[in-house]
């Protein structure tokens, strides 16, 4: 095979790639010109140089396809889903012969005339034909059966097909040969607009000669109309596109790029970290010898390696959206076979990951997506039946997370099925029958990752042809990546791919830590502390576990010692140590190491595959002085001290549903006397100090400036003489956007501990007593305070009174549902002092989901206005089943009117309460707290 | 190392017919001597320094560096139940490949390349230890020793 040749097959594989993508957007924007223009272009370009290079079966069926798409072009056309079938059929044409060109080196044997008629008649306008044409011949329509195919043809082609192709064929050739020298003198890769005008007048001509012979007069004068038409629209078109042809030539022009083989790139990839490697080598040489001769040769090698490292590697980056051009179209086959409703959303395109990579992961994705579609998705009827909208989503999303790049995929389908992957499992005898009754649901939805398993009840022809998810899943960890897989019933499934960035180089602190050494990661790294008893900062053991006390927060540490169970000499709280503060997603946690040395560029290389079951280590490398080094994997430590942050869907909701009964962290503190008070922690925004000389008085409030706002200032018991000056810690409250700040005397700790109210209390702003930490503490009602601050911070202003507490003697289980964080924190402690074992849910379908899981509940307070379902909504869908159909439920909303109350009442709810009106709540609470007594 | 002129073996006996003869490089480990067949052998190196890897399964003596490549060492004795402490002085290793990574066998000494009749290969003996058993593919009976022909696939699959 010549240079040519494959210039032309790489070029034209890359064509038919955006082709899809283009067609599909196609189908959907029928009126866009510019996308139109675009797949005629391409069409036209890859008809224009197989014709040069003399491959006629190819250039015949491009032209084909052209003539259909000028038709679409002037309007004379109307694009449908059939049309676009026929053109994509058109495609899949034209791959299967490049495919087989790229196999042999020549054109297979074959006859596309039935295709070529197919287009023929719908540039004629016969759109009938078309429609069911598709299925009259299935090679066309299925991309699977293609060798198959390609062997067929030959028995469909002989005869008098062949010549004919010729004489067609070779004309065109001629007038290419010319054409394409043209471009190439003028440097130009793509054919413009007025060059395609021009081919096309003269085509019209040759085909007007030549046609009648092969086609007969009727099939002639139609092709001869239809391309008069089209030419016509395209006369029309030009003088108004002419900019943005011209642009276009600019950029063709100007888009300078030359092909590299990818072994040149890998090669030079190797070479480049090696030089690194040496660069660092040397610079730990010459380290601590200032006066060396070879420091600033050396520092200018190391400058110019840095830059040569960063140049290769923007060769090896792409877009991870490269990997995802082919799905649109899958998915929207998949939809036209099946009859199902897909929309494909792919966020996060854009995020850059190896290219090596992304070859990778490019089969096992377009697996998912394709099994998420298949198999995940429900057909239109299932899916209304269930009550979800029609059309099903599957949703890729791609983002970088602490040297990793993640790939979601998503469906909002049925879920897997657990009992059937169990039945089949024990049917295929993957796992025994008694392994399969210890193992819970998420247990079993792993099983699908196992070899020789496949969950469709039929093979489709789309999934399940033997390629299963144990072959992702292999793939995947191949490169050191990691496959995890969330699945409710009903509500979808998610696979999270997390792939590391392995073979890049990245920055590493370097840490030691027992005597050995350890890498961790820059990206995570956000600042280092030095820890000494006698120091600045000190470590403290609060409830057993170590902490570091950082600018007002309470900073979580991990002993590096414990974690990786090295020997440590000297306790954590009485010695010199650092602190390696890091953050995952939003956690900041503190990690404990005996030494930190500088920082080195290290080239990640995978752990060996025994290694990977091991959490804490992303890579490991070879430092400058020829040593190994484990990498840290910071994610991993976060998952170690339960501070997951890549916790999936079922784990979050776990973590936000936490019952009332559980450890809350308070926030211990005096203010006005002698006696602890304490609020939950969760409640505080921030704990601040703040100068007292700068607090201002405004409308009868003491008030300071704070973020750009005017904090208002409340205290607790006497007040403070604010004329003295000094300053006094702060805890700032926020909700929304707005800030109000309870001044302290002293803040004492911050203590976790089971929230047990004793004693009710009497008195105004006080909730009641608990014994915290062995001591009496007054739990603040901060609700009580913050109106103080704002009288309408639960909305619209109300007279507000606190009153008594009713005490409930059993413990009853109620469920609070509301988008506020801040309410939820607030309202939990009250209601655990009326005796009510707490679970809060953030939104309803956490609250549903949590039905789902099988928690009961006695009582539902809910929230109205929030995103996604509503309350009325959630009324309705708690109503409709079973588990809770029973359970009485309370509106509490900010907003509140007639009408709000009938609908609340229509939905469901025995009563609509306002939130401001704590009181009144209270009493609804009693009311029905008795009827349940009565029920019961 | 591959290339080899071919002498005769003391115990050629059975060393009939063309290519059913095995080259094995031979090493000791606790005075017991075992064989690896040679084409699965990389390198064999002295002793360097390790890195060790905490929290690592205890058959994994630690990471070390292989002009520029990093491999796995693995600690042989352990790995096949062998109790007693390392030989000191200078310990050898042999560096295989196993599923596309390299690993270091650490080995108390490394012998001689023995050539050896297929033939002459003899089932497991069900007094063998049954660790070993698993682990080995067969043994032969040399004059003065018994080789215990190890799987490199077998010895580097361990689950703890």
């Amino acid at each position: 095979m010549d240079d040519l040749m494959r210039d032309f097959l790489a070029e034209t594989t890359e064509s038919l790639s955006i082709l899809d993508l283009e067609l599909v957007k196609f189908e959907k924007t029928p009126d866009d010109a510019d996308i139109l223009m675009n797949i005629f272009r391409l069409v036209h370009t890859i008809k224009g140089t197989c014709g040069f290079l003399g491959l006629s079966r190819l250039e015949r069926v491009a032209h084909a396809g052209e003539d259909v798409l000028g038709r679409f072009r002037d309007g004379a056309l109307q694009p449908n889903a059939a049309a676009v079938s026929l053109i994509l059929a058109c495609i899949d044409r034209i791959r299967e012969i490049i495919a087989a060109l790229e196999d042999t080196g020549s054109e297979p044997a074959g006859s596309d005339e039935v295709l070529i008629e197919q287009l023929r008649a719908l540039a004629a306008g016969d759109a009938v034909i078309p429609a069911a044409a598709p299925s009259a011949e299935p090679a066309v329509a299925t991309p699977a059966p293609q060798a198959e195919h390609l062997e067929a043809a030959p028995t469909e082609g002989g005869g008098a097909a062949a010549p004919l192709m010729a004489e067609a064929g070779y004309p065109m050739a001629a007038e290419m040969v010319a054409e394409v020298e043209a471009a190439l003198a003028a440097g130009q890769k793509a054919a413009s607009e007025a060059e395609i005008l021009a081919d096309c007048r003269s085509e019209a001509e040759t085909a007007d000669m030549e046609r009648p012979d092969d086609y007969g007069v009727a099939a002639a004068e139609e092709t001869a109309a239809s391309a008069a038409a089209a030419y016509t629209g395209l006369d029309r078109r030009t003088g108004s596109d002419r900019r943005s042809g011209d642009d276009r030539r600019d950029t063709a022009a100007s888009a300078q790029s030359i092909r590299v083989s990818v072994d040149v790139l890998e090669t030079l990839m190797t070479m480049v970290s090696e030089l690194v490697l040496t660069r660092n080598n040397l610079l730990q040489m010459v380290r601590g010898r200032d006066d060396s001769e070879f420091a600033e040769p050396l520092q200018r090698l190391s400058l110019i390696t840095t830059d040569l490292q960063e140049g290769v590697m923007k060769t090896r980056m792409q877009p991870v959206g490269n990997a995802w051009g082919k799905l649109p179209r899958i998915v929207r086959d998949l939809a036209m076979e099946t009859g199902k409703k897909l929309d494909l959303q792919m966020i996060g395109a854009e995020t850059e990951l190896d290219r090596q990579v992304l070859e990778l992961i490019k089969d096992p994705l377009t697996h998912m997506v394709r099994n998420s579609a298949d198999h995940g998705v429900e057909m239109p009827e299932e899916r209304i039946r269930a009550g979800k909208p029609e059309t099903g989503t599957v949703t890729l999303r791609a983002f970088h997370e602490g040297g990793h790049i993640i790939i979601e995929v998503s469906d909002d389908g049925r879920g897997l099925n657990t009992r059937k992957i169990r039945r089949k499992a024990a049917d295929l005898g993957l796992v025994s029958e008694a392994e399969l009754e210890s193992m819970s649901d998420a247990q079993v939805q792993q099983l699908i990752f196992r070899p020789g398993f496949s969950t469709a009840e039929k093979v489709t022809n789309v999934s399940g042809r033997g390629v299963g998810m144990d072959v992702v899943k292999t793939n995947i960890e191949k490169i050191g990546g990691t496959v995890e897989l969330k699945s409710t019933s009903g509500k979808g499934s998610v696979f999270t791919i997390k792939i590391p960035l392995t073979l890049a180089i990245v920055s590493a602190l370097i840490v030691e830590c027992g005597g050995e050494r350890f890498a961790v990661p820059q990206l995570s790294v956000r600042e280092l502390v030095r820890v000494s008893p006698s120091g600045e900062h000190s470590v403290e053991v609060i409830n057993d576990s170590p902490v570091l006390r950082l600018r007002n927060s309470l900073l979580p540490l991990v002993s590096l010692h414990g974690l990786l169970k090295l020997e440590q000499s000297r306790k954590i709280t009485d010695g010199d140590f650092f602190v390696v503060v890091t953050q995952v997603g939003a956690q900041n946690f503190g990690v404990v190491v005996d030494q930190v040395f500088d920082t080195e560029e290290i080239v990640v290389k995978p752990v060996a595959r025994m290694l990977r079951k091991i959490p804490f280590y992303s890579g490991n490398t070879i430092l400058g002085d020829g040593r190994v080094i484990m990498i840290l994997d910071p994610n991993g430590i976060a998952t170690a001290i339960g501070q997951a942050t890549l916790a999936s869907a079922a784990e979050e909701v776990e973590a936000v549903a936490h019952h009332s009964d559980q450890r809350a962290s308070l926030i211990v503190f005096r203010a006005g006397d002698e006696e602890r008070k304490a609020v939950p922690m969760a409640l505080v925004a921030r704990l601040e100090s703040i100068d007292l000389a700068s607090v201002e008085r405004a409308n009868d409030r003491h008030v300071v400036q704070y973020r750009g706002r005017l904090m208002p200032l409340v205290h607790l018991g006497s007040e403070p003489d604010w004329s003295s000056g000094g300053t006094r810690s702060v805890l700032v409250f926020s909700d929304q956007d707005r800030y109000a700040g309870v001044v302290v005397d002293e803040i004492i700790d911050i203590i976790e501990e089971r929230l047990e109210v004793g004693l009710s209390s009497e008195r105004q702003g006080i909730l009641g007593t608990a014994v915290i930490n062995g001591k009496a503490t007054d739990l603040v009602d901060i609700a009580y305070h913050l109106t103080r601050a704002f009288s309408d911070w639960f909305g619209p202003a109300e007279d507000m009174s606190t009153s008594r507490h009713p005490e409930i003697s059993r413990s009853r289980r109620l469920l609070l549902v509301d988008d506020s964080p801040f309410f939820l924190n607030l309202l939990t402690p009250q209601l655990a002092v009326m005796g009510f074992e707490v679970t809060t849910a953030e939104s309803a379908e956490q609250a549903l989901s949590l039905r789902d899981r099988g928690v009961r509940v006695d009582l539902i307070i809910s929230d109205i206005e929030m995103p996604g379902m509503n309350g009325f909504e959630f009324a309705q869908a708690v109503l409709s089943d079973g588990r809770w159909g029973q359970v009485p439920m309370i509106a509490l909303s900010s907003h509140v009117t007639k009408a709000y109350r009938e609908r609340g009442k229509q939905a469901g709810f025995l009563d609509y309460v306002p939130k401001s009106r704590r009181e009144e709540l209270l009493r609804v609470l009693n009311q029905t707290l008795e009827g349940l007594g009565e029920a019961a | 190392m591959t290339a080899k002129p071919r002498e005769p073996q003391p115990r050629s006996a059975a060393a009939v017919g063309c290519g059913t003869e095995i080259e094995y490089l031979s090493f000791f480990v606790d005075g017991q001597m075992f064989g690896l067949p040679l084409l699965s052998v990389q390198d064999v190196l002295d002793a360097r320094t390790l890195t060790p890897i905490p929290l690592a399964p205890p058959e994994v003596a630690g990471a070390l560096n292989l002009r520029g490549r990093i491999i796995t060492a693995i600690n042989t004795r352990r790995r096949l139940g062998l109790g007693g402490a390392a030989v000191e002085g200078r310990r050898m290793s042999v560096v295989v490949e196993h599923e596309g990574e390299l690993y270091n066998l650490i080995v108390d000494r490394v012998g001689d390349v023995l050539h050896l009749s297929v033939e002459d290969c003899e089932e497991n003996p069900a007094t063998l230890d049954p660790m070993w058993r698993d682990l080995s593919t067969g043994i032969y009976r040399l004059e003065n020793n018994l080789l215990v022909v190890l799987d490199v696939n077998k010895l580097l699959t361990f689950t703890t």
